[in-house]
């Protein structure tokens, strides 16, 4: 009996958003939102949980709600309980996060209400079963999360990330909107029942693929329809940004993976995969490149989730490439990959963004070159936020790596397609995916370098302290699950085994937990095989006695003395390495190419007392080259039809006439 | 009874890595020294540094966080096991399918990462230089060095080092075309992550162009001792690495007794003295390139590496 729990569960969040509505300016009121939102998503958890670890048959449930002909239809099978278990995860720690980070809230009235009904939101999209609940819920969603991002609306830059976002969630809602249109068909079988059991012409079945792709994508970030992304996660509270880079991007893909997937059942052509395959190796590494260049804390992990989610596309581009020609045992593999991403991103994105919440609360600041040195003042913090940037950035033991490493080895497979475009293809989006590893890596040296490490650069770095017990409870609770998701990934692969049976028509891998020491081997051990919980215990053997040894036996004193800097120790913390300064080598290798960066520096001639000048010039070649034509051409036509609203009534007349005719005849010429 | 064999094997293994590393060092410093007409510190000389470096205490710059402390540990725990990991003298080891090449890539990965923000911790412009410079050579070597894997396993048909040696060691593979760019981009790679001249100076202190040094610069004692000796840990491995895939020979195949363990132990000393040499005549024979000259250099290699990969999706007998 889940799925009547689920949701009323879902009801009861939209009901404590009511409530909120009403006591928000209550000081009290904080405390009790989060913590009934934190309750409700742990039995949530528990429920769907118990749902996919028993493998139980789908339940599926029609309330004569929305549309009167038609009915709420609503289901829960393997695929949306695997999604919810992210959602409500990350629900469930943001709301612990925010017990503690709550209390800071300028405006508490603008973020309570919104909260639980964001979470209901995305709930729904994942129970829904028709058409109409679905997008629905989806537009819910999109509505309460765009009240969080304007939360802060008196800032300019909020106010219009806020508007971006609006269009273009408008954008992918309507693509969305004709995607299922085009599903439904004329006669309008609009639960996904008939849909599924529907037929459709491949190339009915392609315009589908392509408005999934938009309005999924855009929602989820995919190059080049992320511009709304890095505005819009940033500016909402931190708990929220956690929220919607670690946990909406995921519905976002859920929508995506349940309309090409589920809905339009087997890949009818095989550049499917390839358009996907390709969409994602892009989106991974300019996500990446574009991240490496901020030197906003929350706008970097905002670009970083731009990365991911090419990472998750890589791996469900695979997946329908191996699909359409029937090789459906690779295509488990890359399926695997790919949701075992997901929920590893879900993971340490939000570490992150909860990490960077605490940083904010502590120094009041998000421009790391005004950060540094926070590792003294606040160590746990800097721990958690340490391992949410390796689980990031594909170290081995942590979490991360394993799912990149499932995503290698579903590339390594690619050899046995037919196609030759995929070939070429899949080797390249290798050598993008293993670019965008190496630079995750550098940024996250530089996110966590520059913000922890080093000497302070600001007064508000000096005084910060350690966050609340509740926020570091909600971050150590992420970074354990990194760590466990990392050690023990058999167990999670075989976990995803029946969502993976669901979308891939019954094959999934071998079972994982009856291998040797728990090692994964997804093909054949002597292929390759990783064990990350062996991994972990060499290096915690060899790195603990090497240091007792040394201790025992060597020496174990130490003293404290100035920095020795190679006998130029400098005593402003300005002389520091910088974000700016950190990045310069990769600006100049990648940014050239890719930015069109340019460094100008304006040095004042001998004698001159002011200071030198070093400017740099980005240019973002999608806003250049997409957006900016769009924008330009939108306001010349809108300039052009305001002439329109100046018109004496003769003409007014005149214009009603001649479109009249023009319809007329674009009528007789249809007939 | 086998099982307390091959631990003792695998057991052996790890300390006799961890104990030729310092010794390899030193042979190719001395060859250097000799290639330049001078005479060159005794071959045991790292072994001397590392005790008296184990044996000073530690300064620790004002500034240091807790991870400066436990960076060199972990660094070298993680360099250690990845180099445990690649067969030497004998393949199918114990613990050997722990780690693919992949994941052995990425432990060397987890090791440059800490240092890179052990280069940070203290919050000077050296240590700034090295970490920045460090992540960018690393972001165009670790891409590069993936394919070459590609390229290997496309071949072999597995990423699991002991598998791979086994298909080079069989007759039929030849000599091909991918695996000679495999082979170059290899080298690149070895070269660059091993802070090699032309693309870093493991000699120098007071050089603007330095890396691994200047990541480096804070540490002393006990704390640089360990980082010492993971860095010679780390040439270990990539010298191992090519022998293993490249030059297998004379590799013994786990539990094959004694006397084929000793040829194995011969033939890895062999192709360690081997490696050392070539690596210090290229060494004296080239000068160090500016910066921002490597990301070219390192191109090269991530290109054969692609192109490596694309030759064998296009044939399977190139």
């Amino acid at each position: 009996m889940p799925l009547p729990l689920l949701l009323s569960l879902s009801m009861a969040l939209l009901t404590v958003g009511i409530y909120a509505i009403a006591t928000a300016r209550h000081a009290s009121c904080s405390r009790r939102v989060y913590s009934v939102a934190l309750a409700i998503s742990g039995v949530a958890l528990i429920l769907v949980l118990t749902h996919l670890l028993t493998a139980s048959a789908p339940a599926t449930l029609t309330l004569p709600l929305s549309l009167p002909w038609l009915g709420a239809h609503f289901r829960l099978d393997a695929l949306s309980a695997f999604f919810l278990i992210v959602v409500n995860l990350g629900g469930a720690v943001a709301s612990l996060f925010a017990l503690g980070y709550g209390q800071h809230e300028r405006a508490p009235e603008r973020v309570l209400p919104f909260f639980p009904a964001f979470l209901a939101g995305m709930n729904l999209v994942l129970l829904a079963d028709d058409a109409f609940t679905f997008l629905f819920a989806w537009e819910f969603m999109s509505l309460t999360s765009w009240a969080l991002v304007m939360a802060h609306h008196q800032e300019s830059a909020n106010a219009r990330a806020g508007y971006l976002y609006l269009v273009m969630a408008c954008f992918g809602t309507l693509t969305l909107l004709l995607a299922f249109g085009m599903m439904a068909g004329p006669n309008g079988g609009y639960d996904f029942a008939a849909i599924r059991a529907g037929e459709m012409t491949p190339g009915l079945a392609a315009v589908v693929l392509i408005l999934a792709l938009l309005g999924a994508g855009s929602k989820a970030g995919l190059v080049p329809l992320h511009v709304w992304l890095p505005l819009a996660h940033p500016a909402a509270p931190s708990h929220v940004s956690a929220l919607m880079s670690g946990v909406m991007t995921k519905v976002a893909v859920y929508g995506f993976i349940r309309i090409v997937f589920d809905l339009l059942g087997e890949p009818m052509a095989w550049w499917w995969g390839g358009l996907v395959l390709a969409l994602g190796g892009i989106t991974a590494v300019l996500g990446v490149l574009y991240a490496l260049m901020q030197h906003d804390l929350k706008r970097l992990l905002a670009y970083h989730t731009v990365e991911n989610i090419g990472i998750i596309f890589i791996g469900l581009g695979l997946a329908l490439a191996f699909q359409a020609n029937h090789m459906y045992a690779s295509a488990a593999l890359a399926l695997t990959a790919a949701l075992f991403h997901i929920l590893n991103h879900s993971l340490f994105k939000s570490l992150l963004f909860l990490g960077t919440g605490a940083v904010l609360t502590a120094t009041g600041e998000r421009d790391m070159e005004r950060l540094g040195g926070l590792i003294h003042p606040m160590p746990w913090t800097a721990l958690a936020f340490l391992m949410g940037a390796a689980a990031i950035s594909a170290l081995p033991p942590l979490n991360g790596f394993v799912s990149e490493w499932l995503t290698f080895q579903a590339i390594l497979l690619t050899p046995e397609l037919p196609q030759w475009l995929l070939k070429f293809l899949a080797p390249a989006v290798g050598a993008l995916l293993a670019l965008s590893a190496a630079l995750a890596a550098a940024c996250f040296v530089k996110a966590f370098g520059i913000t922890f490490l080093g000497r302070p650069r600001s007064p508000a770095a000096t005084q910060a302290q350690e966050t609340d017990r509740y926020s570091l409870v909600a971050m150590f609770t992420l970074a354990a699950l990194c760590l466990l998701a990392g050690i023990l990934p058999g167990l999670v692969v075989d976990s995803l085994a029946p969502v993976v049976g669901l979308l891939n028509g019954g094959a999934q891998l071998a079972t994982q937990h009856t291998q040797p020491w728990l090692t994964l081997a997804p093909i054949v051990d002597a292929k390759s095989a990783y064990n990350g919980l062996l991994v972990l215990l060499f290096m915690a053997l060899s790195g603990t006695a090497a240091a007792l040894l040394i201790h025992r036996f060597a020496s174990s004193a130490s003293r404290r003395g100035p920095a020795w800097d190679c006998g130029f120790p400098d005593a402003s913390p300005a002389t520091q390495y910088t974000a700016g300064s950190f990045a310069q080598p990769i600006r100049r290798v990648f940014g050239s190419i890719v930015f069109q960066a340019r460094e100008r520096v304006t040095m004042p001639p001998p004698g001159d007392g002011r200071p030198a000048r070093l400017e740099v010039q980005l240019r973002d070649p999608v806003w250049d080259y997409g957006y900016a034509p769009i924008t330009m051409a939108v306001i010349a036509a809108s300039t052009r039809a305001n002439h329109l609203q100046y018109l004496t009534i003769r003409r007014y007349l005149s214009l009603v006439f001649g479109a009249l005719v023009v319809l007329l005849l674009g009528m007789a010429l249809w007939r | 009874m086998a099982l307390i064999t091959d631990f003792l094997v695998q057991g052996g293994q790890m300390l006799l890595i961890l104990l030729l590393a310092p010794l390899l060092t030193g042979w190719v410093r001395t060859l250097k020294a000799q290639l330049l007409r001078r005479r060159g510190p005794s071959l045991l000389q790292p072994y001397r540094d590392l005790l008296k470096l184990l044996r000073k205490e530690v300064v620790l710059a004002e500034s240091a966080s807790w991870l400066f402390r436990v960076a060199p540990y972990l660094i070298f725990a993680a360099i250690w096991v990845a180099a445990a990991l690649v067969p030497t003298f004998a393949s199918g080891l114990m613990f050997n399918w722990t780690a693919d090449l992949i994941a052995i890539v990425a432990l060397l990965g987890t090791a440059r990462f800490f240092l890179a923000l052990a280069g940070l911790d203290v919050g000077t412009s050296f240590g700034g230089i090295g970490s920045s410079r460090e992540m960018m050579i690393a972001s165009l070597a670790e891409p590069a060095m993936l394919m070459m894997v590609f390229t290997l396993s496309l071949l072999a048909g597995a990423t699991e080092l002991t598998t791979v040696a086994r298909f080079m060691l069989a007759a039929d593979v030849g000599l091909r075309v991918s695996l000679a760019l495999a082979l170059l981009a290899l080298l690149i790679v070895a070269i660059a992550e091993n802070a090699r001249i032309p693309v870093d100076n493991p000699a120098t202190h007071l050089e603007l162009t330095m890396v691994h040094e200047a990541m480096v610069l804070e540490y002393s004692g006990r704390h640089l001792a360990l980082i010492e000796l993971a860095a010679s840990l780390k040439l270990l491995l990539y010298i191992s690495l090519i022998g293993c895939i490249f030059a297998p020979w004379g590799m013994a195949t786990a539990g094959a007794g004694l006397p084929a363990y000793f040829i194995g132990v011969a033939a890895y000393l062999g192709k360690l003295a081997l490696g050392g040499f070539l690596l210090a005549l290229f060494e004296t024979s080239i000068a160090k390139m500016r910066v921002f000259r490597v990301d070219q250099f390192l191109g090269v290699a991530l290109m054969l590496g692609l192109l490596g990969a694309l030759l064998l999706f296009v044939s399977r007998s190139l």
